[in-house]
């Protein structure tokens, strides 16, 4: 479904990515793990298009199209969807109604009818379920006065809304206490499926317990330096990402 | 991280879709300004010795006087004789009896601008008075709103029909003098709208003005007389566009409103006037004083205004809180963007006990847009218990534009609560870039933003102008944001 290959990546003068290179396939969960700095929301900033991320080298290939030649917009139309670290707030614009605009601008884009107002209610309804979100929080405003939870908890319910085919969750669980990481989670569980892929951009391997990747990377400078299965994550908790690093420069 | 100014800028250009010139035969005066003029103007709508004379005290008193330069806006030099003082499409120079006679010309005019003038195809429940340059083409509903009771027409109508009623509240709550541009209207003014609502009566439609200018070189000069007798209530809303012309036209228009005991006013303005090219050439002056005088207990005037057009916005819609317990409102949106600017809010000026005020003012910038409110709460010692709230919030979009906030509060009694809350922002790369990732094109982002910056004033507006509302301001901005 994505292939990133020898992918270098700038921001505002300054090399984040190094020639990073990975392969997701669909129905699979990756984990991007690595210290502060190692380039972790950077990979999911230019993955959903952000301007500011120069590519200078490398490419990213998505369901056999060349991402790079598309904007935010069209990239959110053609299935890709990223769970923000920090959910911006829209003052006056309702969190549904931006929602609805949303669904219908990638239903349009698909060559699917819009939803009309009960069909979405509906749809909002049984998704709303998924993440146990409080049903006052639809009308708000986007993110206004929002919990650092009740933001993570509605991106999650939109992803549950837009049903993407590739879900990026930037540090989802940053700033969640147990329980609200424990609904974070078994609503993205809900999500998997087996045209669906998830990569989750983490620090810690405690999301790790919810849910279960298939597999696990290490991203450090710039490049993923060490790839395995959920043992990996463990292992990391208990020597740290020092072990990694100093693994990867002896090799 | 920063917004990135050219995309904002990309955005919000835009065409002006009502810039078209009407070809029709037009009766206009010469330009310039004297005393003949105004003698021509009187005895063209036949008025009585009466008006005359008041027309003439202004014009002397205007030659005393000196355009304002306080404002935050500049522009060349106005040179007041160059400009036409009346013109009127030729074919109604009788006057046109009913819709059958008015000029087909006219009609296809008000039908390209969503104005449509048979009655039939109108919105049920909004009655209409249409102004084009200097005189009123046609007023809709007339029968069925006299049936209630109420009087809606042209204003030099009202001057031959209901002479009694026009010269006891003419220039009551704006004097002749009360400013440079005032005078300038109280003396040449041509048309404009006249509403009287009976006692205890609840005008059983909205009524609407429509304002058009389309002769070159022409000022228009209208003058607007709302009336509100005890327990009544009326809604009225105007709208206006004007052709785009490389040169600026001024309008300096008069707004008068009057609520009696126990009486409502809710007077609603989506102005639209061309604001000029993108380098700023050309465009509409709006230079307008709009004034509401609650004279009786418990009376309630609202302002609401979008203000999308015009080169130049100058005004300020105010109430006068006279009667006890009474109540003034102004919710305003005002966008400039390109080079058009606008110095626009409110003055509230507390006299009654318990009387009560709320501002809610939203300015929006573009472009180079320069973009001030100002306004004065002012609270005389006989007002116990006042109250005002205000708020102003800014919107900046790019790193070109401009909002400024001239609030002036003079309190002098002590039992007043006076509450004053101010913001500005930017529509940030963080906003559009989540409803991008969301699948939302930048256009449909930037205005979605905006309209919610715009909410609380929208809410103001009856309901079918504030879809209009919306997608005037999704015009305004087109370009404007990336």
């Amino acid at each position: 479904m994505l292939e990133i290959k020898n992918l270098y990546v700038r921001v505002e003068g300054k090399e984040i990515l190094r020639g990073l290179d990975l392969k997701v396939n669909a129905g699979e969960v990756h984990a991007i793990m690595g210290p502060n700095g190692s380039g972790k929301s950077t990979l999911a900033n230019v993955l959903a298009g952000r301007s500011d991320y120069e590519i200078t080298n490398g490419s990213i290939t998505y369901q056999e199209k060349d991402l790079t030649e598309m904007s935010p917009e069209i990239r959110a139309c053609e299935g890709i969807f990223l769970a923000f670290q920090y959910p911006v707030e829209i003052p006056g614009v309702n969190n549904i109604y931006m929602l609805k605009a949303a669904l219908n601008a990638i239903r349009t884009y698909q060559g699917k009818s819009k939803l009309d107002a009960i069909e979405f209610l509906n749809l909002v309804r049984e998704k709303l379920k998924l993440v146990r979100m409080k049903e006052d929080l639809l009308n708000r405003s986007v993110n206004e006065g929002f919990s650092g939870g009740e933001k993570k908890r509605n991106e999650i319910f939109q992803m549950a809304v837009l049903e993407p085919r590739l879900a990026i969750l930037d540090e989802t669980d940053s700033g969640l206490d147990i329980d609200a990481l424990k609904i974070v989670a078994e609503g993205v569980n809900s999500l998997r499926s087996r045209d669906r892929a998830i990569i989750l951009v983490t620090h810690y391997q405690r999301l790790l317990n919810y849910i279960v990747p298939d597999q696990v990377h290490v991203l450090s400078e710039g490049r993923i330096v060490k790839s395995g299965h959920r043992e990996l994550a463990l292992k990391l908790e208990e020597k740290g990402y020092e072990w990694v690093k100093q693994e990867a420069d002896a090799a | 991280m920063a917004t990135r100014s050219q995309d904002v800028e990309y955005l919000v250009k835009k065409e002006y879709k009502h810039g078209f010139v009407t070809d029709v035969d037009s009766d206009t005066v010469p330009p310039g300004l004297n005393e003949d003029v105004i003698r021509l103007i009187s005895a063209k709508k036949n008025e009585p010795e009466w008006l005359l004379e008041w027309r003439l005290e202004a014009y002397r008193h205007w030659l005393t006087m000196q355009e304002p330069k306080w404002a935050h806006v500049r522009h060349k030099p106005i040179d007041y004789q160059a400009i036409s003082y009346y013109s009127a499409p030729k074919s109604q120079q009788d006057g046109p009896k009913s819709l059958a006679e008015v000029d087909p010309k006219l009609l296809e005019t008000y039908e390209k601008l969503g104005i449509p003038l048979h009655e039939q195809k109108m919105l049920a429940g909004v009655a209409v008075d249409a102004v084009f340059d200097s005189v009123s083409v046609a007023t809709t509903f007339k029968e069925k709103l006299a049936e209630a009771g109420v009087i809606f027409c042209p204003f030099s109508e009202a001057v031959q029909n209901h002479p009694e009623l026009v010269r006891q509240y003419l220039g009551t709550v704006v004097p002749t003098g009360d400013n440079f541009f005032a005078a300038l209207n109280s003396a040449v003014f041509t048309d404009g709208s006249f509403c009287y609502i009976p006692k205890h009566t609840r005008c059983p439609m909205e009524l609407s003005t429509y304002f058009r200018i389309n002769a070159a070189n022409t000022g228009q000069f209208e003058r607007t007389l709302i009336i509100a007798d005890t327990g009544s209530y009326v809604s009225y809303l105007e709208g206006c566009t004007a052709p785009m012309r490389d040169e600026n036209q001024l309008h300096a228009a008069v707004v008068e409103l009057i609520a009696l005991d126990n009486a409502q006013i809710k007077y609603s303005t989506v102005q639209n006037w061309y604001p000029g090219d993108k380098n700023g050439k050309g465009g509409i002056y709006n230079f307008v004083t709009k004034r509401g005088d609650c004279r009786g207990e418990n009376s309630k005037i609202s302002w609401t205004q979008v203000e999308t057009g015009s080169a130049i916005t100058w005004k300020y819609p105010s109430c006068i809180l006279r009667g006890d317990n009474s109540r003034g409102e102004f919710y305003s949106v005002a966008v400039t963007n390109n080079y058009q600017q606008a110095d626009t809010g409110t003055k509230m000026i507390h006299i009654g006990k318990n009387t009560s005020s709320t501002i809610i003012s939203k300015g929006i910038s573009a472009g180079h847009g320069q973009n001030a409110y100002r306004g004065l709460v002012r609270v005389t010692k006989t007002a116990e218990n006042a109250r005002n709230y205000t708020q102003c919030d800014s919107l900046l979009m790019g790193d070109k534009c401009g909002a400024h906030t001239f609030p002036y509060i003079e309190v002098k009694n002590s039992s007043a609560q006076i509450e004053h809350e101010a913001s500005t922002s930017k529509i940030s790369d963080d906003q559009l870039f989540y409803c991008m990732q969301r699948g939302i094109s930048p256009e449909d982002a930037v205005n979605m933003i905006v309209n919610g910056f715009c909410k609380e004033v929208f809410k103001e507006l009856p309901m079918e102008f504030a879809v209009e509302a919306q997608k005037l301001l999704g015009v305004t901005l087109e370009g404007a944001v990336g």
